[in-house]
Formats: C-alpha cells, structure tokens, sequence
C-alpha cells in the first residue's frame, strides 16, 4: 500500500479511479471465463460403474465457482494482498489485540510434514510428538497462569471464556446449586456479556470507580447467593492494573461464586504476577495475542484455558496426560476421555494444534527470563509512548486516567473534538496516511472518544516517537485545516465507505 | 525512555501490583533457547508423529487428507494476508474483506443457501452455533441429533446449549441412514431443531428429500452438516428446504495440523441474515464512488450489541477461509465435479475390494460418495495395528464413538488414494483380519 501522507495533499484533486483500481475490485468470480481451469484432475483409474449415486441426490447444475488459470488465480490475490495494511509492514497500535511480531521460525515448525499432515484421528501412540509437545505446553501456561490443570481445547478466547462459564455452571451444579447471574464490569470486552448470555446466565454490571478500577462497594452491593462468577480483566481495559484484586477476590469466594480472568491483557504481567496468585479460579489465554501468532485477517488462534483444582474435574475433554509405562520404555501420552464430571468438548478433535506448534516455539525461544522482559517492556513502551503523546498532543489527547498504565492505555479525544472539531475516527483515518494502523477507536465504551493504544513490546523507541510525532502534526494540521482529517484517508486504495448503506441494504455475495 | 515516563524503574510501573500477589521469583521455565536449537527440538517431535506423508492413510471421519495445491502455501505467506488483523479499519483491509466477500460467495453456491457468513471456528462449534440460532428464533429447547451426525458435533451441541436446552436427543440410524419413522415419532412441537449430516459419518448419503419435511412438520429448523468435497456432485442442502447448512473447511485447501486451525462454514436463509452469527463482508462504496468491502450488520456483533448480541464469537478464520476460496478457484467449477466423481468411482471400487475380503462385510447398504463403513469379523484393533505394521492406516475405528459398532472401520478416500494404492489397502486388510481371526 501506499502511505506517503505527502503523495496526496488534502487540498489537491479528488483522486480519481484509474483503470487499474476499477480492476483491482473486481472479484475472482468476475475474472472467470468459461473453460478456463488450473486443476488437472487425477485419472480415473479403476473400472466405472453406473448408478453408484441415484439422480434424486445428485446436483442438476454444478456450483458456479470461478474458471481461472493458476497465473490469474495468483496475480488476483497477490493484488488484493496489496490492498491490505499488515504487521510485518507497518506500527498496529491495535488496543486489546496485541500486535506483537510474528517470529518466521514458527510458520516453519508448524509446516513440518509431522505436523502438518498428521490427522486428528492418528492413534496416540503414532502422535507421540503432537501429544508430548500439547502436555508441554499446558505445563508452561500453567506455570505463567499460576494454576494447575491447562485444557488447549477452546478455539479463541471467545470460546474459552465459554468453557469459563460453562465451568462455572458445572461446578455449582455438582454443588447441588442452581446459580443465575455472572457479574463484569462495564469496562468489560463486548464478549463477556455475550458469552454470559450464550452460557444461559443472566448479566449483572459492575460500575468502575473514579481511578478505573472495580467499583468494591457496587461489587458488594451484588454478590448475592445467586451469582456464579465475576468475569474480571486484569489489567483491564483501561491498561490498569486493579490494585484492589486480593480484595476483590476475596468478597467472591466469600460468596462462593468462582472469579473468571479475561487473559486477553496478559501480555502485561508475565514473570510479574500470576492470575491463579491473584486468587482466580479459571483463566483463558489468547495465544494469538500473549503467545504471538500471526493473526490471519482475523484468525486463527487458540483459547487454552487453566484451573484450579476445585474447578479440575469439569474441563473439557479429551485431555493430554502422560502416563508412565511399567515396562522402562519411558513414558507415554494419550487422550484421556475418560472423564466424568467433564462438561463435553466445544469443537472438533483436540484443538487449534497448528497454533500450539507457534506458540510453543514461541515460549521455548523466549523462556521464563524472556517471557518476563515481554511484559516489561511491553509496559514500557505503553507508559513511553504515552508520555510522548502527552508532549505531542498536549491537552487535546489526554489520559483518561491520570496513573501509570500497564501494557495499554486510553485517551480521549473529548478535546480534541471539541477545539479542533475533528473526531477520533478522523484521527484514526488520518494516522493511515501516515503508515500507521489506527489504535482501537469508541473502545471501552464509558471513555468519550477513546482510543485505546497497545504498541506492544516489540516496538522500538524511533517507531514510538514517530507514531507520537505522527500525532501531533495531524493535531497541528487540524488547527489550520479540520478538513483534512475529517476527509482522510487520501492514500488508501479507497477512501471512507459507506457503511449504513452496506448495512441497510445487504450485498454479501457476488451476483453470478 | 523511563526519564521520559518520570519513573524511576521497571519496578516503578508495575507498583499497582500489590505485593501480596507479586511473584518475587523466576517463572519455573527454562531459560529462551537460540531459534536453531527451538527449530532442532520441534523437528524431534514432529518427528515421532506418523503423519499422511508417512503412511498411506484412509482415515477421514471429518477430516481429509486431499492435496494442498502449492499455490496456497505460496499466498498464504504473504505477510498482507498472514499478519494483519480483523478488518476494523476498511479502508486499509480492502484484500481481506474481499476475500471474505468472495469466499461467501463461493459457500453460498456450494450449499444453495444464499447467506454465508466469513467462518466460525470449525464444523462442531458451526453445528452447536446453529443450535443458538435455532433457539433465539423459536424459543424452543428440544433439539433431535441424527446418530449419523458426527459424534463431535452432537457432544459440542450439548455441551454448548447445557445453560438453556431441555434436551438433546440422539435418532437412531436404520440400514446406515437417519431412521425417518423415528425421526416422525420424536418431532413434536417443542422441537427447536433437527440436526443431520450429509453423507452422514458413517459415509451413507442420507434421504434429505424425506426427512426434512418429516422435521419441518412440527415447526422445528433443520440443519445440516455437509462435506464441502461431494457438494460438487451432491444435491445442496438449499434445494431441500434446509435452514442451516454447516461444515468442516478443512477438506477446501487447508492442511490437517492435527485437527486444527481449520474453519466451519455457516449458511442459511436469507430472512436469518440479522441472527447470522460471526462476521461478514458486505458491499459498497466509497465517497468516491468507488467500489469497496466492509464488515456489515455489526449491530448483531458482541461489540456493539454485547449481552443482546447473536453470539460471543469475535473473529473469524479468515486465513483458513483464503485458503478455501483459492483452493475452489484453482479446482474450479468443472473440477469440483470431476473431484466428485472420481472420488464416487474410487469409493465404490474401495469398498467393493474390501467387502470381497472374507471376514469384511459393508455396515450397511446406502450410497456413498467419499466414505463408507465395514464390519470385520476380528478384532478391528488388531486389524490396525497390524496394518500399521504394513505401513498401511485402513481407517477410523467407530467403537471409540459408536459401541453398537464394535468392530466397524471407516474407511474414507481422496483423491490422493489411487487404484495402487487401495489394491495395497485391500490385501493389507485382507492379511490382517486372516491373522487376527481366533482359529
């Protein structure tokens, strides 16, 4: 992509769409010229027979896929690749997502025939080095979370929070009680709340305090006999660390409802504290963000989750053990299904095992004394680059909360707004003139025109300061000029788009 | 840089950390390795799995061993593919919100269905997804699950729905197919949903002409999981009145990595567009004028709609979902077809080749496309391990999900399983039942 904010002044010409841009949006579907093909087909070597399937099941017409030769099929999305902005390329400040470096070695452990070709269903003994490789991994996120048992099944931390809550029910039930209600705070992931719903719990919110924090007296105020569990993140998504949490851990136990960790901020605390330290019952992991992978336009990753013991018996199953053998051979590691009191599987086979070949090679490579200056610096460099932009943008993008933030922090643009008339999202389109992907923009919803800003501990000093400066020329051109921001972005393949119409009237597929 | 913070240490900025939850020590890992060593040790372990390069291998049983066309590794590893994420920012992600628009697109006319959403996590977690919709549309709790859906989708929709279904009920199979009188006597009008599967798992090409309007009499909705591969021959689930279409994306282009990541595929009826979970890509233009791609109906989304939201799920599979729509246009519209059909022709000669094996019967008579079932009369342990031996994995053993089965294989092809290749499979076969028959 292009990203000189100099190739395209503001007050220049519309650009206006070349040849090639109208050709560059057109689909795969519309390059498709019957006959065409890239697939040559294997020959039919044994003997045909007919009527092997009646014609009441089969397809009158065949799917209208594309016709195309292979150097098209690569040329259409090698061009489209170009349309995308990427890690590897640019800063992406993305708040909650983490957007560390990708390490190459990990794309290359992952493709090794071994792993790449083993199906689900191989027999234990004959997927020793997948297996051992899966118990390996729990042990070392148990050890990062500081709790005992580690289940890698969940797809994403969408689907571990739902096996937190899933948990959560069956450890209560095991009780002989029927509980009704999770607790978050408003500062929450929109996931929570919606995961709450989808584990059939009712949602009760808790108010934040002045400094940000879980508002205890509101907490305490709610915790009843009928709350299950208080789903808490922290750092939370202000980028702060609740002091309060011992505290606050142990009004829930009082109450015998279990406490939940959204490990999607772990990245801040690694090596430092521990959330089974800090008094939580179940934990998930984003190992796409903690754990880097490459994030795909958006997946995949993976959502491991670790317990305490109280919790231990429901997880899902099947899960990694290691046996020992009594004959000397060493020991061996299985897929254990014989669980009980498990709450079942959520997906297919055992889990997103592409991604723990990445993040395992991630955690061999940095180890416990790399794992903890991940964290560090990952602080550092939020609390760095949040300084720098109180110099750049002064007083029109200030803090919302006026402390030491961990490995993210928040700014509003409320002033911003109000002197220069231009917006976050107008910020945020501009800052993609200048190479940069935008921070999470109108997140978390309680701050006015927040930006939330993660720049993750792969970041050097030059890239920080030029992302702060990127800041304040953009304030600086909103004094003078407030249309150019709120016009922006000029240097993008296309520029703003219309989104309520996409949403009023629905085109999801090409016409064919 | 911590003048510039005005701290005066790392410790500094972590002082919110009360010390009663501080570490204070090293995590018990070892310590970081240099990246050759990481790379030696990783390729140890890979080492010791018998992977499909290592072995001819007929299990499927979800997953497929097909042929991963280069093309794919090649633009996969584009970093403008591989490192961006979810397309928040469209102006900057026109290439992922195309591919998700042309993907859907390409899921659409597979099934016949003419909604597609960009991927959920994977077919059993699609299924129970679709157990959701089912219930948030007809506030039923009852759900009817074919036998012959694949055990791992029945246990996630029961798993999943334990907070607010009041049931989850297993069909029963007759001849290898959804028993359709029982199907007839269990649906009533508390039923949310009936799910099946098309070939079901144990490869038998259901009856969908009879059972949906047995199912759709009372009320309920009717899913149906399906195998991507023979939809190129097969009927789609759209022309039978199927509500939801579910599936497993890995046969479409995307490796086996021990069961994942891959994606599930979800399409439905056009009135469900708004309860459609997960994203979707959706058309329009640019104050230009211009055409372009955004995530769309993100008011169903959890980040904006939160507790009221259609699902909890935040991202898609968008690069498992690149692979597939790479992988459809490089097969293209005749080459889906002619995949089908070599796999139908292969699958029947397979599975006559077995059953003339004395000691191997079919498990039942149904059709089959890709997948089908036998009974061996021996111990199908001893069977595999012997084939093992041979370097030869005839298939899935079905007792570890279905005890009524208890010496059933199934035994699945791709089209990287010739006529050579099943002659091997069926005299491998053929020496080990002989062996492991008591005498």
């Amino acid at each position: 992509m292009n990203t000189d904010p100099t190739s395209s002044a503001s007050t220049g010409p519309q650009p206006t769409e070349t040849a090639q841009q109208r050709d560059r949006a057109r689909t795969i579907f519309e390059r498709s010229q019957p006959g065409r093909r890239a697939f040559v087909a294997p020959r039919l070597d044994v003997p045909t027979q007919d009527g092997l399937l009646p014609d009441r099941f089969r397809r009158t017409e065949p799917a209208r896929l594309p016709e195309i030769a292979e150097p098209e099929i690569v040329r259409h999305y090698n061009r489209l690749s170009k349309r995308n902005f990427d890690l590897d390329t640019g800063f992406y400040p993305l708040g909650s997502c983490t957007m560390k470096h990708n390490p190459k070695l990990h794309e290359r452990v992952a493709a090794l025939p071994g792993n790449a070709r083993l199906h689900p269903l191989q027999h234990p003994r004959r997927a020793q080095g997948a297996l051992r490789l899966m118990w390996e991994l729990q042990n070392a996120l148990a050890e990062v979370a500081g709790l005992p048992h580690v289940s890698l099944q969940p797809s994403a931390g969408s689907q571990g929070e739902l096996a937190g809550v899933l948990l959560t029910r069956a450890y209560h039930e095991d009780r002989g009680e029927r509980r009704t209600k999770v607790l978050t705070p408003e500062t929450a992931h929109g996931t929570n709340p919606a995961t709450v719903t989808m584990g059939g719990f009712e949602l009760v919110k808790l108010g934040t305090s002045d400094r940000g924090d879980v508002d205890v007296e509101d907490l305490k105020a709610k915790l009843d006999d009928d709350v299950a569990c208080l789903m808490l993140t922290n750092p939370n998504t202000l980028g702060l660390f609740d002091p309060a949490i011992e505290e606050i851990a142990h009004i829930v136990h009082d109450a015998g409802a279990t406490l939940y960790y959204d490990g999607a901020n772990l990245n801040a605390v690694m090596g430092r504290t521990r959330p089974g330290d800090m008094g939580f019952d179940i934990v998930h992991f984003n190992l796409h963000k903690t754990f880097t992978q490459p994030h795909g336009g958006g997946g995949p990753g993976a959502g491991p989750i670790a317990v305490s013991d109280r919790i231990e018996p429901f997880i899902p199953r099947p899960q990694v053990v290691r046996r020992e053998s009594g004959n000397g051979a060493g020991p061996e590691f299985d897929l254990d299904f014989d669980r009980p009191k498990s709450i079942g599987r959520l997906r297919g086979f055992q889990g997103n095992y592409g991604v723990f070949v990445r993040s395992y090679a991630y955690i061999l490579s940095l180890g416990f004394d790399g794992l903890q200056e991940v964290s560090e610096t990952a602080v550092l460099n939020a609390n760095y680059l949040m300084a720098r932009i109180a110099e750049t943008a002064g007083e029109q993008l200030p803090a919302a909360y006026e402390r030491a933030c961990m490995h993210e922090f928040v700014l509003t643009g409320g002033p911003m707004k109000k002197t220069f008339g231009i917006r976050t999202l107008d910020l945020a389109k501009r800052l993609l003139d200048y190479g940069f992907h935008p921070p999470t923009i109108y997140f978390p919803l309680l701050v006015d025109e927040a930006l939330l800003i993660e720049p993750t501990e792969t970041e050097t000093r030059e890239t920080l300061d030029a992302f702060a400066e990127a800041i304040g020329e953009i304030l600086a051109e909103a004094a003078e000029d407030p249309e150019a921001a709120r016009n922006a972005p000029y240097t993008t393949p296309v520029r703003r788009l219309d989104e309520a119409a996409a949403a009023k009237r629905p085109v999801i597929r090409q016409a064919l | 840089m911590l003048a510039a913070i005005g701290a005066e240490s790392i410790d500094a900025l972590f002082d919110d950390v009360p010390v009663g939850v501080r570490l204070g020590r090293a995590l018990d890992l070892p310590p970081g390795k240099p990246e050759q060593e990481v790379y030696g040790y990783l390729r140890e372990l890979a080492a010791m799995n018998v992977s499909a390069e290592d072995e001819l291998s007929f299990v499927g049983a979800g997953m497929y061993d097909h042929y991963v066309p280069a093309l794919i590794d090649s633009i996969l590893a584009r970093s403008e593919f591989l490192t961006p994420y979810t397309p928040y920012q469209p102006e900057a992600s026109q290439g992922t919100l195309q591919v998700m628009f042309e993907y859907q697109t390409a899921i659409s006319e597979l099934t016949g269905l003419p909604v597609s959403n960009a991927t959920l996590y994977e077919a059993p977690s699609a299924a129970a997804s679709a157990g959701w919709l089912a219930h948030q549309q007809n506030r039923r709790g009852r759900f009817l699950v074919s036998r012959g859906l694949h055990p791992h989708s029945r246990e996630a929709l029961a798993t999943t729905s334990a907070g607010w279904a009041t049931a989850v009920e297993e069909i029963p199979l007759a001849d290898g197919v959804t028993d359709p009188e029982a199907l007839a006597a269990a649906v009533s009008d508390d039923v949310s949903a009936v799910f099946l599967q098309n070939p079901n798992f144990l490869g038998a090409v259901e009856d969908l002409e009879a059972l949906v309007p047995v199912a759709k009499a009372a009320g309920a909705l009717v899913v149906v999981q399906c195998d991507a591969i023979p939809l190129g021959i097969l009927r789609p689930p759209g022309e039978f009145g199927v509500d939801i279409a579910v599936g497993e994306g890995q046969p479409l282009g995307n490796r086996l990595d021990f069961g994942g990541p891959s994606f599930g595929f979800f399409a439905t009826r056009q009135d469900f567009i708004r309860r459609m979970p997960g994203r979707i890509a959706g058309q329009t233009t640019d104050v230009d004028g211009r055409r372009g791609f955004v995530l769309t109906l993100q008011t169903r989304e959890q980040h904006i709609r939160r507790e009221k939201a259609t699902h909890n799920i935040t991202t898609a599979q968008t690069l498992n979902a690149l692979a597939a729509i790479v992988y459809l246009s490089w097969l293209g519209r005749e080459g889906l077809v002619e995949l089908g059909e070599l796999l139908l022709q292969r699958t029947a000669y397979a599975r006559d080749a077995l059953t003339a094996i004395e000691g191997v019967e079919p498990l039942h008579s149904q059709p089959v496309v890709r997948e089908f079932a036998v009974t061996l009369d021996a111990d199908v342990d001893a069977v595999i391990e012997r084939c093992a031996a041979d370097g030869v994995n005839p298939g899935y053993p079905l007792v570890r999900d279905y005890p009524e089965f208890q010496n059933g294989l199934l035994v699945a092809l791709t089209e990287q399983r010739g006529k050579a290749d099943i002659d091997r499979l069926a005299s491998t076969v053929q020496a080990a039942v002989r062996e492991a028959v008591p005498a």
